[in-house]
């Protein structure tokens, strides 16, 4: 995919880039660790106007592509993330705005409205603490209470919770999922922020007590969103390794430049061969990851039966590779890869950060290994 | 029947679909695992190969042989995209697998690039129909990963040349016809710059292949002998002591294997040895499905093999596009190796005591401990691991070379060890 862009694609990635390297320079990052939400109101504004909101929600409701398929398109932006470690909660801003776009765009038409715009955010409450693991062992209960949906349950991390206007909330209804979508102020909403690696991304544990929403609250059917929340989660992943190979691109090059600039014992460090092996071993990783990422995100993008398997795939993978990519970028630099004002950490947090979240790599062998067993099975 | 060179893709998959249906016999998954097995005794293997050969010469007759190789050539003029729809088709049955590499790539794809009008009328058609297999004459036993080395000498007799030297790890050449030989020309300049390229019967007098006994007791890899061999100066591909023009060209598609546009085999099948499939299978086999670790270790081989494959294909891509340089292709190398060490690893893992000590009834258990001590092979055949590490950081990477003793001074001049 990134190999062969369009020109509308090419033009639309650099326009991304541009305003990334100007409003989200190492500098404007470090400076924002000092921010409550990790970003300012212009910043994501400016965003928006640029598309990054708009890429999974229908023309009719406001949206749009650029090559016909949305999440490539995003997928582009998020690769660009990567490579700035860019501050912008981008990945559940578009889950949430994809869902309402298709399963709810009249009932929440001003939601909708105000997340394209960029005025304001949304979160998605999907992972659950442990000893949950929030995939396929989600435990937050939904019940159904004549005309309403009674809510409990506690979901982390869950991202942008403390900033975001609306919560889309994936729990359980008896043996299915159910999702609804709910203010943040709503009666019963506990939000706590929490800790983080990551110096712009902000998140919270979120806690449900008896949270009565009305039945048309509900994206999709109760207990029926399954398929759904899979087609959701496989999204979010096709952003997460978009934007993990971004960061490992952008960190080995910076390396790179190191690695020739730096001299030690007369001669520059890239011309050792313990040295230049490693650098090989990180090439092949990045163009690997780079390759398993597209694959995957061009098969989510189809609906194709593969894509499941696919992007696990490709989440395991980068989850791997991607931070132990960035440790070694680390090792290269020496001491002053770990501090603080050096920006290969910049890096370093945000793969760390994506290989935590969606399921770690072990998370993804499993769902890989079922799948793998289900098609032996019918073989 | 003649492929229509109009036909488009989806007519000709359709064509594929049915041809294949009708003439190949499907294969049972997994009949191909392990890492060079010794599995068959020479009879059975001289009869695999022979029917092989019939396979071969189905195909050419089919119209369905050497799709990207040029009609005029016995070809078929066809895109890259064509192969590709044929090995998808292909999956799951029989094909002539001895008759690919080396044969066609590299071999078949050197002539191409490099053979005289003679040589190309001479050899493609034959090859392409199942007449010639042919081996690469290119290791050397003082050699290793330095090919340019060779010390292999032809020296100049009239209309002929006369070579003398060894050659090693050359599979199956004892059931082979024709060598690819790789000799020095010129001890008097840079290593370079003084090697050509031959084309030679294996079986003729003055060349004794001896076959090398592996750990794991095959006999498949061979070395050569040869004393006063004499070829025809019209047998010589590219020109006199330019020969590592013709190499470089000879490694690439080396290197390009399985992705190269001129192989035939099953989609999914280019990491045939052990696989995801096998890894599964052990595990089945095994009752361990159920363990978690089981399951991870499976996920990962998975894993692996899903993307090394969209690696060679990216890698296919950017190069065919000129968006990555040839030399690219050491780090499609570099991967399959790793993985398949890796991959070899995990099955030996969770065969767990079995695979040190097993019965005739341990199904695909059975050869694991063979195959794990055979691992290495993945990262040593086809150029090692190293030597692919060296290209990625220097060639890809543009990082500086590595000192050597033996540029711009002449062959004969250059240490060697053991030759005092």
């Amino acid at each position: 995919m990134l190999l062969n862009l369009t020109s509308d694609q090419e033009f639309f990635r650099d326009t991304t880039a541009k305003f990334l390297n100007e409003h989200a320079a190492p500098t404007e990052i470090r400076r924002l660790r000092d921010e409550p939400d990790g970003f300012v109101a212009e910043y994501w504004q400016r965003g928006a106007e640029l598309g990054w909101t708009s890429l999974l929600v229908d023309e009719v409701h406001g949206g749009g592509s650029i090559s016909g398929s949305g999440l490539l398109d995003l997928a582009l932006v998020a690769d660009e993330f990567g490579r700035h470690a860019a501050p912008g909660p981008l990945v559940p801003t578009n889950i949430v705005a994809g869902a309402i776009s298709e399963l709810s765009p009249d009932r929440h038409a001003r939601v909708l409205s105000e997340l394209l715009a960029g005025t304001s955010v949304a979160s998605w409450c999907h992972l659950e603490p442990r000893p949950h693991d929030g995939l396929d062992d989600l435990v937050l209960d939904v019940r159904v209470d004549g005309s309403d949906l009674v809510l409990n349950g506690t979901k982390r991390p869950v991202e942008s919770a403390g900033r975001a206007s609306h919560l889309l909330v994936t729990g359980r209804t008896g043996g299915g999922f159910t999702q609804v979508l709910v203010a943040a102020d709503t009666t019963g909403i506990t939000v706590r922020p929490m800790h983080t690696i990551d110096i712009t991304r902000r998140f919270s544990e979120v806690t449900f007590r008896d949270v009565r929403v009305p039945a048309d609250a509900v994206l999709g059917e109760v207990a029926g969103a399954d398929a759904q929340v899979e087609r959701q989660f496989q999204q979010a992943l096709v952003m997460a390794n978009a934007e993990t190979v971004g960061a490992m691109e952008f960190a080995l090059g910076m390396t790179l430049e190191w690695a020739f600039d730096r001299y030690s014992f007369g001669r520059p460090l890239a011309s050792y061969q313990e040295l230049k092996h490693r650098f090989a071993d990180m090439k092949t990783w990045l163009e690997a990851g780079h390759a398993i990422s597209d694959l995957a995100a061009e098969a989510v993008s189809a609906g194709s039966g593969e894509a499941g398997e696919l992007v696990s795939a490709a989440k395991a993978f980068l989850g791997q590779y991607g931070p132990e990519l960035l440790q070694d970028c680390v090792q290269m630099h020496g001491g002053i890869g770990l501090t603080f004002e050096h920006d290969i950490h910049l890096f370093l947090r945000r793969v760390a950060l994506d290989r935590s979240l969606h399921g770690t790599p072990a998370q993804h062998r499993q769902r890989i290994a079922s799948i793998a067993m289900d098609v032996g099975k019918a073989a | 029947m003649s492929a229509d060179a109009t036909e488009g893709l989806d007519a000709f998959r359709l064509r594929a679909r049915s041809w294949i249906r009708d003439n190949l016999k499907p294969v049972a998954a997994g009949a191909s695992a392990g890492v060079l097995r010794n599995n068959s005794t020479d009879d059975e293997e001289l009869a695999q190969i022979a029917h092989e050969r019939e396979l071969q010469r189905l195909l050419f007759d089919a119209g369905f042989a050497g799709l990207c190789f040029p009609v005029a050539y016995g070809g078929q003029g066809l895109t890259p995209a064509h192969q590709q729809a044929f090995n998808e088709e292909l999956t799951g049955h029989e094909f002539p697998v001895r008759l690919q590499a080396p044969t066609i790539s590299p071999c078949a794809a050197v002539i191409l690039d490099f053979g005289t009008e003679e040589q190309k009328l001479a050899h493609l058609p034959a090859i392409l129909r199942g007449d010639e297999l042919w081996m690469q004459f290119l290791s050397e036993p003082g050699g290793g990963s330095d090919v340019a080395g060779a010390q292999t000498s032809a020296i100049r007799d009239g209309d002929e040349w006369v070579l003398n030297g060894s050659k090693v790890w050359t599979t199956g050449a004892w059931w082979s016809d024709w060598g690819l030989c790789l000799a020095r020309t010129n001890w008097d300049v840079p290593k370079h710059r003084g090697l050509s390229v031959f084309m030679l019967p294996i079986h003729q007098t003055g060349i004794e292949v001896s076959r090398i006994e592996m750990l794991n007791g095959t006999k498949e890899f061979c070395q050569e002998f040869m004393t006063d061999v004499r070829v025809p100066d019209t047998d010589r591909i590219g020109e006199v002591d330019d020969g590592w023009t013709v190499g470089i060209r000879w490694m690439f598609h080396e290197r390009m294997l399985h992705n190269s546009p001129y192989v035939t085999i099953p989609a999914g099948d280019a990491h045939a040895g052990i696989g995801a499939s096998s890894v599964l299978r052990v595990a089945r086999e095994s009752g361990k499905l159920d363990n978690p670790w089981v399951r991870d270790l499976v996920g990962e081989a998975r894993m692996l093999q899903l993307t090394s494959e969209a690696l060679q294909q990216r890698l296919t891509e950017g190069m065919r596009s000129g968006a990555m340089s040839d030399q690219s292709a050491a780090i499609g190398r570099l991967l399959s190796g790793v993985v398949s060490t890796r991959t070899n690893t995990i099955a030996y893992e969770i065969a767990g005591g079995d695979s040190g000590a097993w019965t005739d009834d341990d199904g695909a258990i059975t050869d694991c401990g063979s195959d794990f001590l055979m691992r290495q092979v993945s990262t040593i055949g086809g150029g090692t691991t190293e030597m692919a590490r060296n290209v990625i950081s220097e060639r890809v990477l543009g990082m500086p070379r590595e000192r050597t003793l033996d540029r711009d001074v002449p062959f004969r001049d250059v240490p060697r060890g053991g030759q005092s």
